[in-house]
Order: structure tokens, then C-alpha cells, then sequence
């Protein structure tokens, strides 16, 4: 017999449906079935079971290869690897829940680091430009029952966010949309015809790069000013005719992805593109939604922003006060100028996805993975602490690109003995305030004091 | 005015916080007080007199005080002259990030580069760069609408991206190139650019001037040429073709007429 | 078993009658007892005045758009050149933020006040996890959230219909569902007229495509209220805010409460609260002959006994807006051009976040600023008078002891009022400059403790010093033989010497003692209502076919709230 959960909540991107279905064994060790998730959830889901599961610390050895260790041995080395740096950077936090992140940027208070999350390589960008200039914005409901105009700018939810057309932009009937898809016109603004483009009523490509500039004509038109002839590639024409399509509409919503936050102005095109929503506004209404990509990025920048006060990139390393400055306190920058002497990456895969530059810096310097699975980062880490899998194995809150917060469900039973993140940080805690009450010390600047004079 | 010489005596490992070094905090003080300032390499707290020899005493006042930074590694230091309202600072070397940030008055030389940040906010006082700045100079911090608000700048090489963003007033003059983002969403003062500037040049600007005698490569599409005239910049008399705009940012009225921003480009 | 007594202070407490007597309050596990044993921990609180623990009845403290002015400003914490995010004592977290506080502030800053609890005053259903999550992570005070009535789908439905009871049976299971306190209603009807764009600017103005009035909305959430039993009234943003000529507006509906009596188990004798009232009391018709009403409106409100009113003081500083009147942020940015954020939640409500200088020299709010002193200034019954800055619209709640000293001290006003730039046409324009009340120590007591608690019906436990209730107490270097004026008053009321919450010492000479020094709980509302198939059906058809999210993953479980403190009302 096995039994079915309901409302389970799918970690894995930004749109955390919740409807997911999954079938659990008898004995609730082992899934069985997945129903209504897309293909990575499914997936998120039925490899849990796979062969090769890490369930103890490894830690690495001097001739380069992993060794089992205990949670306590792994918790003492993190505890002084933490205490023994300058300025430790702890990265990620985007795949586990708040609980555990809350704690975690406690610890990063006590032992002096650096918190910064996924944003910094992902939606950063749109965090800054809303920090220049604000954000109009609506939760997905708000899209699903009235929105009639759909702007997809650089962004393609068919692979990236495969349920989002259909749960809440394109096909959902709702309250004043009851025609769907049919009472809908889907403008899709790229360089490339990508399968978003295929199902858009209208495709709009840019030349790459030009985003800036296409928002500014459209505003520039707004105002009833003159443009040239072609922008970004794109006629005058075809850019009045995406004007008379929004003004057309009742309710306007923008959603927007990697392909504005990371090419040539970053924020500025996001900048951009949310003061063209904010023009819109004048004529009828208009909204516009970040498309976040780990399940709980978001999350990870709201623990950090009523706690510190900075949805990102969050120095702490001065014990007395919290600094952000992007382009300084981002993990990237701080990694390429040798800035900060060791790192630890949670529940997240920094050397897949950090630059050459910063990738070959963190495996300099002390590092350690906290993550359910092997990935590149625990490769090139000193120590990797597994953990159970958030979402599948424990539960705990989560925030939707839309900042909604979801609690999420536990449908099976971690492997025996591993320890869910919140603990470890717990642990990590514990641990430091032993290793400062032992030294005397009331604080960590005073303990390195401390160890160099036990060096000396 | 009384010169206080400060030497690095090694490269810091990581980077050295160095807010204590500006003619206010050093005022008044000897050697011995100077070297008791404070300083910090990430978590690990530290005086000036660890990491710098100290020669000299600083006059009474920040106006009577001169400091100068010598050593490898100068690099390696932050915040520079950082709030500095008077007095003077000059850098035998590149300095870090931060050099005379929210600066107010006094005068600063720093020979060789400045990193990213420097001149942030600006209020006063007068800065040259002799080699490059990277990128944000004289911008705003992150989400204020408050950037640099008056001051001179002379930057004798080419700057990075994001020069004078959210620009209030004061005058930046650049010598070399600049890269992307000049002037964007500037609400006055002034910005020369003897040389080229790539792209996105005064982007949602309210207000304020923009000269760039070598163009721009791609021109933004929300302004307008209205005229050609011959204007004296920065001592050189020359004929420009005068752009409003940016058209697509809103514009405030002043006795009846719309204030634009107005960018400049050399008549071939 | 710990004693504690507080020895020899000045005492100002409504609960107790004690108006400035000396005498002695004591301590005993958390409560307040009539005496205690030789043993007891001995305070020395001679020349020095004593207090209950304040308690806020609004601010925006914790949720989805505080968190958002956190985000969006990073010049916050580093106010006018300088870091404002700082460790101020050696047990304690670092305090970010200078508007928008981080919850370490907020529950350190209220701390170092005096105050014991808050009402956060706009809850968005669908994100209450957030509001909790930061409730659970702000030291020391103890917390209640209001969710949002007043633009909501479902009530909409109700109340247009008269199915009183479906209505009660909703509101009783949103409480449930989200571990809310009450009916707060933020420009009825607007916010959701904002989803197109639009806005209800009279209480007669229909709502966009639901045809029903705000009149008829606010109408029908006190009978609600009333006929659940609720402790709190219901708590109202009305129409029209921060517009010139609005207080025809709040006047109209303040009214609606004449038809209304209170009907609760709590000791409430109101009906209807309405917040921030400085930001609803003007004339004039454009903001060049902008004028007070503050007379106008006070006097009804003096007259008019089951309501009551907070303040919304102006306090002069740069600050961040946020409300869930989405449609005013917008035009509040239209103006000032300074950022705009939004929110609009699904079915329920919608939010604005735009920050905002109250400049000196700014003739608006130099009248705004007086205005809100003259509500105070005007008001007879302190007990239905409560002083707030509607944290952080009008002024960061830090501020309040900068208010207090200004009612207190009219000196101290006049110093400023004769400081404007604009000073002859703000004196002009209020009456200010003729009022020479000054607010006692004990009215004080009375508009920061007794007022705000009887109001939320908390008056048992909180805003008071009898034996029995919450030992919640404030000490304060101020010797009321020697009243200390101006600055110093102010800089007294803002360090306490001691605070004292739930019996624990956590704040002394203005420094607070631990991280987390006392367990603090959240207070929320289980209100009893016979099983509604309607309601239940109307909930599960709305959301599987207009919510974002299923109905099984909208109930805030248990570990949002790990220390409840659950009101309980028997079926009504």
C-alpha cells in the first residue's frame, strides 16, 4: 500500500506550485510516483531514491580524497574554520528553507562573514534596480484574474518555469479572465525565438544588448516624443504598435529573466523596463514580476532583509555593523580580489555557476559545502556536511517569486543520522559559543587576537 | 599646513579599512595618536600604527593637515579620505575602493588608479585621479536618489561604468574614455568627457549637462538635437551639437518652461 | 519564584488611580502583586516616574511591505552619510535601519521606550506567514496582527448581500487561518478599485464591478465585529487619506459608528477605531489652500463615545510610507517622484511603498506635523486618544518620545513651530500657536498604556499596574517635582532606566541587557462561530478557482507561532 500526499509543494524553481502529488511507500521511506509537477520537479522528487546518496560529512585529506567523518568532527572543523578567518563568505541559501537560513545569518553575525545568496548571480541585478527605483508589482492571483496583456522580456518560462504559463500568465481562467489564453495577448520581447516566443501572439526581437535603449524608446513614445526610425533592431513601428497593445489593455503585466539582469547594464535595463511599467500606469494598469529562479531565493533575501536590513550581499564581517555594497560585498567580487579567506557554500552550487576566476579562489581558501548532494562545490570543498532535502525530507518556509511564503511539506523520512540545515547551524552555533566561552573571548575579533597569540 | 607621512610597511592579505586616514581624524594629533587610530582587516581589528610607519604630526585642524600615502599595497586600502572635509591627501600609488567617498571639502590626489566607489556622493572639495577610476565614480550609494552633489573631479585616464549616476551637481572631467552608463539618472551638475563614451549616455536624465567630444557609439533614442553652438568647456572653445532629453524621463517646469538634461557632442 | 520591587517612584497609572503618587509596585513571577517578600530584588525608583509597559495600537512592523522598504532601502542604514546599522550593546544583535528598523531594532528601540506590546496594524492574508515569521523574530515584545478586511472578495460578497453571519463565519476562519487579531479595513473598497487602476475617494463611491459602497463595507465590518465578539473594534484607514478637503470624508465615516454598541467580553466600550487621523483631517481643496480641520473632527470625536483615534504625528524627519492604500502611494510618488513600490494581493488587498521627506521647510508638512498635535491638543477623553506616528508613515516610531516631549512641553513646540520657514502661514492655517495645553505625565499613561490596551481589549493584562495584570513596567529618570523640559524630557522618555517585561529586567540606563531576554508571545483571536457549509464552500470554490495557492497550504501552522497566545470567545 502506498499513500498519497497532497498539496506538496514542488522546491525546486521560484514558482513553487503546490499541487503536487506524490505517492509515498508504506513505510514512508521511498517515493513512488509524482503526479502534476513538471519534469524537473518529478524529478526533484524520484531521485531522491537514487544509489549514492552522501549520509556523513566527508571530510578531505591530504592526499586529496574524502574520508567519512562524524556531524561532531564536521561541526568543530566548520565552528574554527569560520572563527579562524578574517572575513569567511557563507554563499547560497536559495535551496533550503528560512528556518535554517535565519539561523545561519546569526552565525554569520558571530563569526564576523559575508551573507549573499543566488541573487547575486541571478536576480541581484533587479534587486539594485528596484533599490534605484522601485517596483510595481502584484502577486501571480493578481495575473491569473485579471491580467489581459502578458510581456515575457528575456526570460523563457517554457524551460526555466515550465508550469508558470499555465498556473498563473498564459492559459489560467480567472475571476475577470474567464476567456484564458483567448482573452490574452502574449507579447514576447527577446533575441532569440525561443518556445516562449513560439506560443507569444507577438514576437519581438531585439538586437542583444539593446534593452536599455528599446525601453527608453518605448517611453520616449509614451510621452508622444519622436524616436529614430529603428531601435535595438526593432521599427518604430512594431515598438507603437507594442505601446498600443498595452494601452489596449485593462492590466499589463511584465515578466522579465536572466536575459535583462545579465547582459551588457544589468540593473539598468531592469531600471528601465520597471519605469515603462510605472508610464504604463498613467494610461491603465500595469505590473511587472522578477522571475526568480531557485525556489527560495527569495526567501533567502527576505530572513536576510528584516534581519540586517539588505535583501543581499550582506557584510557582517565588522561584528558591529552590516554593510552592502554590490560590486564589493557580492560573492564574485569578493572572491576575484581575494577578499575573503574562506568560504562556505549552503544549499546551493557555487562552482557551477560563479566564474572561472572566483571558482578557482574558493578552492584556495578553506571551504565548506553544506548540501544533500554531491555537485562541483562539495568537489572542490574541504569538508562536505550532508543534509536531509528540503521540501522532500523536511519542510519549512519558502517564498514564491511573488514574495508569497508557502510552507512547505515533508513527504518522506531523511536517511537515518542526517541532520536538516537548521540543525547543523544550530550546531555550528552551539559550537562557537563553546570555542569563545573556552578562550575568554567575548567576541570573534577578540579571538583571533587570541589564536595569534597562541601561535606566537 | 603640517604633513603627516604614513608608509605601509607590509600588503595587507585581504584589504585594510582605512577610514581613519583623512586630515579629520588625524587633526590635532601626533605620531603616536595617529598610529593608535583605528584600522580593520575584515574581522580582525588593528591600529594605523601596526600597518603604517608614521612621520610627522597633523596641524591643529583637518584644514591645516596634509597626509601623505606612501608604500606597495596602497591598493589595498579602503576608504581613503573617505568623509574628508578639509585638508589634504595625496596617494603615492592606486588606492582602493571608497577613496573620498561622501567627501565634503579639502583637496585629494591619489597618482596612480582608484577603484570602484570613489567620489561616492560627493559633496565637496576637489579630486584628481591621475591614472583610471573604475567603475561608479561620483555615483550615488545603492538606492539613494542623492549622488554626487558638488566638488570638482579630474580623472586623467579613461572610467569605468556608472559614471555620476543619480548626479545632483559638482563637475566631473574626464580626460580618457568612459564606459557605459554616464549620467544616468542625473538631476543636475556637470559631466566632460574629453574623450568617447561607449554607450547609454545620460539614460533617464532629468536634468544637468553632459559634453562628450568624442560621441557616443550608440546614441540613446530619447534625445533630440536642437541647435549646434560654439561653447567654452573646460578652457577649450569648440562648436557642439546641443541634444534634450532624455524625452522618455519625466521633466519638471521651471517659470513656464520644461527643463530637459542636455548632452554635447564635438561637430565633427 | 522572583520578587522584584520597584521602589519609591513616582507611579502614573489610570488602572490603578495613581496619579503621580509615590508607592512601590512589585514583581512576582511575571505579574503584578500587592506586596513581595524581604528577599525580593530591590529597583530605586525615588524621583524617578513609573509606568505601565506602552503598548502600540499601530505600526507597520513586520510583513511583506515593511520587508520591502527594508530591501529597497539600503540608504536607510546609512543615513545622511552615516552607517546607521550598529551593535549598541555587547549581548545584543547589530540595529539596522533608521525608518524601516530590522526586527532586532524595532523590538530593542521599543524596548529601550518602555513599551511591552505591538499591533501591527496591516496583515495581507495570503502573506501572513511573512507578518509571523518576523513577529517570531523581534525581541522582547509581544505582537498581534490585524488582516486586511476592507477590499476582500469574500466580504465584499457578504456584505452587499447582508449575510451577516457567513460574514462572521469568514472573518472567524481568516483569523484561524492566519492567527490574526481583528477587522482592520485600509481604504475600503480603494485598494481593490486600485487592481484597475482606480480608487473610492467617498464613502458612497461604488467598488468597480462588486457595486457595493464604502459605506456599506465599513457598516458591515462592524457588525461583524461586533457579533463575533471580537476584543479589538474594528480598526479603519479610512477614504480619501492625505487628500486637502478629506475630513468630510473621515467625518462620514466616523458616523457610521453612531448605529453600532459594543458587544464584547473585554471591557470595550467602542466600536470603531480610526487610525492615523492627522492624515484625515484637512480642508482646503488643493494643497495651496490647504487648511486644518483638526477642530472640525476632534470635536466630533469628542462627542461621539464609542469611538476612538490614534494620531499619526508628523515627526519632521525622512521616512518611508507604506500602506496598504495602494492607490495613494501612487499618487504620492506622482508627486514627490521618489520611488514607487507595489503589491497587490489576490482577492484581498493590495500595498504601496514610496519614501518621503517631511521637511522643515515645506509649508505641507510643517501643517501636517501642527495638525497632528492639535488632534491631540483637542482631544477630552485621553482614554479614547492614542498617540502614534502610524510607524513609519508619518515618522519612525524612534520618534516618539520626541512627540510626547512636544505635547508635553509647549515651549518646546513653539520653539519649532516658530522655527519654519513657513511659520506665519502654518499658524495662520491651525490653531497650534493658541493652544497652551500641555499633556501630563498621567495623560500620557493614559493615550501610551490604559487608552491603547482597553481598546484592543488587552485592558486586563497590559496598560496597567494592578495586581494581576502583566508585569510590564517602565522607569523613567524624570522627577515629576522637578519636570524636565524639551530635549532632556524627550531624551528621557527614550532611554528608560528600567523596563521590566514580564517580570524580567531588560533594558537598563537605555542599554538592552540580552539578545532575547524573555520569551515574547504573539496574540491572536480564536473566535467561535457554528460550522458554515456556505462559507466553508465559498472558501474552497474561491480558491480553486482565483487563488494562486491551494487551500491546504494557506492555514499559518503552529511553528510560525511557537509561543500563541490564544484569545478564545465563546460561540456568539
Amino acid at each position: 500500500m502506498t499513500k498519497c500526499i497532497k498539496n506538496v509543494i514542488c522546491t525546486f524553481c521560484g514558482t513553487l506550485c503546490d499541487d503536487l502529488e506524490v505517492d509515498v511507500s508504506d513505510d514512508g521511506k521511498r517515493i513512488e510516483q509524482v503526479r502534476n509537477a513538471c519534469a524537473i520537479g518529478a524529478e526533484k522528487y524520484l531521485h531522491v531514491g537514487n544509489p549514492g546518496r552522501v549520509v556523513v560529512p566527508r571530510m578531505r585529506q591530504a592526499d586529496g580524497t574524502y574520508k567519512d567523518v562524524s556531524y561532531d568532527e564536521a561541526i568543530d572543523f566548520t565552528a574554527k574554520t569560520l572563527l579562524k578567518a578574517k572575513k569567511p563568505l557563507m554563499y547560497g541559501w536559495s535551496s533550503t528553507n528560512c528556518e535554517a537560513i535565519a539561523e545561519g545569518n546569526v552565525l554569520a553575525e558571530k563569526i564576523g562573514g559575508v551573507v549573499d545568496n543566488c541573487a547575486t548571480v541571478c536576480h541581484g541585478s533587479s534587486l539594485l534596480a528596484i533599490q534605484d527605483t522601485g517596483v510595481p508589482s502584484c502577486t501571480l492571483g493578481e495575473v491569473k484574474n485579471r491580467a489581459d496583456r502578458i510581456i515575457f522580456w528575456g526570460c523563457n518560462p517554457a524551460h526555466a518555469h515550465p508550469r508558470h504559463m499555465s498556473r498563473y500568465s498564459i492559459f489560467p481562467r480567472g475571476f475577470f479572465s474567464a476567456k484564458g489564453q483567448k482573452g490574452r495577448k502574449i507579447i514576447c520581447v527577446d533575441c532569440r525565438e525561443t518556445d516562449t516566443a513560439k506560443v507569444a501572439d507577438h514576437f519581438v526581437r531585439i538586437k542583444q544588448s539593446y534593452d536599455y535603449e528599446v525601453f527608453d524608446a518605448l517611453r520616449t513614445l509614451l510621452r508622444g516624443e519622436e524616436i529614430p526610425d529603428e531601435v535595438g533592431g526593432v521599427p518604430r513601428e512594431k515598438l507603437q504598435e507594442l505601446i498600443d497593445i498595452c494601452k489596449g489593455g485593462r492590466f499589463v503585466t511584465l515578466f522579465f529573466g536572466m536575459g535583462l539582469t545579465h547582459t551588457l547594464g544589468r540593473n539598468h535595463n531592469i531600471d528601465a523596463g520597471i519605469n515603462f511599467i510605472r508610464d504604463l500606469n498613467d494610461y491603465t494598469k500595469a505590473t511587472l514580476i522578477a522571475m526568480r529562479g531557485h525556489y527560495n531565493v527569495t526567501g533567502a533575501g527576505q530572513v536576510l532583509g528584516w534581519q540586517y536590513g539588505y535583501p543581499f550581499a550582506c557584510d557582517l564581517s565588522r561584528l558591529t555593523t552590516a554593510r552592502h555594497n554590490p560590486g564589493e560585498t557580492t560573492s564574485v567580487d569578493l572572491l576575484v580580489r581575494h577578499e575573503v579567506d574562506a568560504c562556505m557554500v549552503i544549499a546551493s552550487d557555487l562552482a557551477a555557476h560563479f566564474p572561472f576566476e572566483a571558482t578557482r579562489r574558493m578552492a584556495h581558501i578553506p571551504t565548506i559545502t553544506l548540501d544533500p548532494h554531491i555537485c562541483m562545490s562539495t568537489e572542490l570543498s574541504d569538508l562536505h556536511i550532508p543534509v536531509a532535502i528540503v521540501g522532500v525530507e523536511v519542510g519549512g518556509c519558502c517564498y514564491r517569486m511573488d514574495n508569497v511564503p508557502i510552507d512547505t511539506r515533508k513527504v518522506i523520512d531523511a536517511p537515518e543520522g542526517v541532520l536538516t540545515d537548521e540543525e547543523v547551524f544550530q550546531r555550528i552555533n552551539k559550537r562557537v559559543d563553546e570555542l569563545l566561552a573556552e578562550a575568554g573571548c567575548k567576541d570573534a575579533a577578540e579571538y583571533l587576537e587570541y589564536l595569534e597569540k597562541q601561535e606566537a | 599646513m603640517d604633513t603627516v607621512t604614513i608608509t605601509l610597511k607590509k600588503v595587507p592579505g585581504l584589504y585594510l579599512e582605512c577610514e581613519s586616514v583623512t586630515p579629520d581624524k588625524f587633526a590635532g594629533k601626533n605620531a603616536e595618536e595617529i598610529a593608535a587610530l583605528p584600522c580593520a582587516e575584515g574581522k580582525r581589528n588593528y591600529v594605523l600604527g601596526d600597518w603604517f610607519e608614521i612621520a610627522g604630526a597633523a596641524g591643529a585642524t583637518a584644514a591645516d593637515t596634509k597626509i601623505v600615502v606612501n608604500g606597495a599595497g596602497t591598493d589595498k586600502c579602503k576608504y581613503i579620505g573617505a568623509w574628508m572635509t578639509a585638508g589634504e591627501v595625496v596617494v603615492n600609488g592606486t588606492a582602493d575602493m571608497f577613496t573620498g567617498a561622501w567627501m565634503e571639502g579639502g583637496k585629494l590626489t591619489v597618482k596612480g588608479d582608484v577603484r570602484s566607489f570613489s567620489a561616492l556622493q560627493m559633496k565637496g572639495g576637489e579630486f584628481i585621479i591621475e591614472g583610471r577610476a573604475w567603475n561608479y565614480l561620483a555615483a550615488a550609494y545603492r538606492g539613494d536618489w542623492r549622488g554626487m552633489q558638488g566638488g570638482t573631479i579630474r580623472v586623467k585616464g579613461d572610467v569605468g561604468s556608472d559614471l555620476g549616476t543619480f548626479m545632483n551637481g559638482g563637475t566631473i572631467i574626464v580626460e580618457g574614455n568612459a564606459d557605459i552608463h554616464v549620467g544616468t539618472h542625473a538631476e543636475g551638475g556637470t559631466i566632460i568627457i574629453k574623450g568617447k563614451a561607449h554607450r547609454r549616455v545620460g539614460g533617464q536624465m532629468v536634468k544637468g549637462e553632459i559634453y562628450v567630444f568624442g560621441g557616443c557609439d550608440v546614441m540613446m533614442p530619447g534625445f533630440k538635437k536642437i541647435e549646434e553652438r560654439e561653447i567654452e568647456v573646460d578652457g577649450e572653445k569648440h562648436v557642439f551639437n546641443v541634444f534634450i532629453g532624455d524625452l522618455g524621463e519625466r521633466h519638471p517646469k521651471s517659470k513656464g518652461e520644461v527643463v530637459y538634461g542636455h548632452l554635447y557632442t564635438l561637430k565633427e | 519564584m522572583t520578587e522584584i520591587i520597584i521602589k519609591n517612584g513616582h507611579v502614573f497609572d489610570s488602572v490603578s488611580g495613581l496619579k503621580g503618587e509615590v508607592a512601590d509596585v512589585c514583581i512576582k513571577d511575571g505579574k503584578i502583586v500587592e506586596s513581595v517578600g524581604n528577599g525580593a530584588t530591590v529597583i530605586d525608583a525615588a524621583g524617578k516616574t513609573v509606568m505601565a509597559g506602552a503598548v502600540d495600537v499601530h505600526t507597520h512592523v513586520a510583513g511583506p511591505k515593511v520587508n520591502l522598504g527594508r530591501w529597497y532601502r539600503p540608504e536607510d542604514k546609512f543615513r545622511l552619510g552615516e552607517r546607521c546599522s550598529a551593535k549598541m550593546g555587547p549581548n545584543t544583535h547589530i540595529e539596522g535601519g533608521f525608518s524601516i528598523p530590522t526586527v532586532f531594532k524595532t523590538g530593542y528601540e521599543y524596548a529601550r521606550m518602555g513599551f511591552a506590546f505591538l499591533m501591527e496594524a496591516a496583515m495581507p492574508p495570503l502573506y501572513a506567514r511573512h507578518v509571523h515569521e518576523e513577529i517570531r523574530d523581534t525581541p522582547i515584545q509581544d505582537e498581534a496582527a490585524l488582516p486586511v478586511f476592507g477590499n476582500n472578495w469574500f466580504m465584499f460578497e457578504y456584505l452587499k448581500n447582508g449575510e451577516l453571519d457567513n460574514a462572521a463565519a469568514y472573518v472567524a476562519w481568516v483569523l484561524r487561518q492566519t492567527k490574526g487579531y481583528g477587522i482592520k479595513c485600509v481604504n475600503p473598497g480603494g485598494s481593490e478599485a486600485w487592481g484597475w487602476g482606480l480608487n473610492c475617494m467617498t464613502v458612497n463611491d461604488p467598488v468597480p464591478y462588486f457595486e457595493i459602497t464604502p459605506k456599506e463595507i465599513i457598516d458591515g465590518l462592524i457588525a461583524t465585529n461586533e457579533h463575533l465578539k471580537l476584543p479589538h473594534s474594528v480598526h479603519l484607514h479610512s477614504n480619501n487619506l492625505g487628500n486637502p478637503g478629506n475630513y468630510t470624508t473621515t467625518l462620514d465615516s466616523l458616523k457610521i459608528a453612531e448605529g453600532h454598541k459594543a458587544n464584547n467580553a473585554f471591557g470595550r466600550d467602542t466600536v470603531l477605531h480610526h487610525t492615523h487621523l492627522q492624515f484625515h483631517s484637512y480642508g482646503g481643496t488643493t494643497w495651496a489652500d490647504f487648511e486644518s480641520k483638526a477642530k472640525e473632527v476632534m470635536d466630533y470625536v469628542n462627542k461621539q463615545e464609542n469611538i476612538t483615534i490614534d494620531t499619526g504625528n508628523v515627526t519632521l524627519d525622512e521616512t518611508t510610507t507604506m500602506t496598504a492604500d495602494g492607490p495613494f502611494e501612487y499618487h504620492l510618488s506622482a508627486l514627490n517622484h521618489l520611488k514607487w513600490a507595489n503589491v497587490d494581493v489576490e482577492l484581498e488587498t493590495a500595498a504601496g511603498v514610496v519614501p518621503y521627506i517631511y521637511g522643515k521647510n515645506v509649508k505641507v508638512c510643517e501643517m501636517q506635523w501642527a495638525i497632528g498635535l492639535e488632534i491631540a491638543l483637542y482631544a477630552k477623553d485621553m482614554m479614547r486618544t492614542m498617540i502614534t506616528t502610524d510607524h513609519p508613515n508619518a515618522g519612525p516610531f524612534t520618534r516618539y518620545p520626541r512627540v510626547y516631549a512636544w505635547l508635553m512641553d509647549k515651549e518646546y513646540r513653539d520653539a519649532e513651530l516658530n522655527g519654519f520657514k513657513w511659520s506665519s502661514k502654518v499658524i495662520d492655517a491651525t490653531t497650534l500657536a493658541e493652544i497652551d495645553r500641555e499633556i501630563s505625565l498621567y495623560e500620557l499613561s493614559q493615550m501610551t498604556r490604559a487608552a491603547p490596551a482597553k481598546v484592543l481589549g488587552l485592558g486586563s493584562t497590559f496598560g496597567g499596574l494592578a495586581p494581576g495584570m502583566n508585569a510590564n513596567v517602565a522607569v523613567y529618570d524624570i522627577n515629576p517635582d522637578n519636570m524636565p523640559k524639551g530635549i532632556e524630557l524627550e531624551n528621557a522618555l527614550a532611554k528608560a532606566a528600567y523596563f521590566f517585561k514580564d517580570g524580567v529586567k531588560c533594558v537598563e540606563n537605555g542599554v538592552v541587557l540580552e539578545a532575547n531576554p524573555v520569551v515574547k508571545e504573539t496574540y491572536w483571536v480564536d473566535a467561535k462561530v457554528p460550522e458554515n457549509k456556505q462559507v466553508l464552500h465559498d472558501v474552497s470554490e474561491k480558491f480553486l478557482k482565483y487563488y494562486s495557492i491551494n487551500l491546504e497550504n494557506y492555514d499559518v501552522a503552529h511553528h510560525y507561532v511557537p509561543h500563541p497566545h490564544v484569545i478564545e470567545i465563546e460561540e456568539a
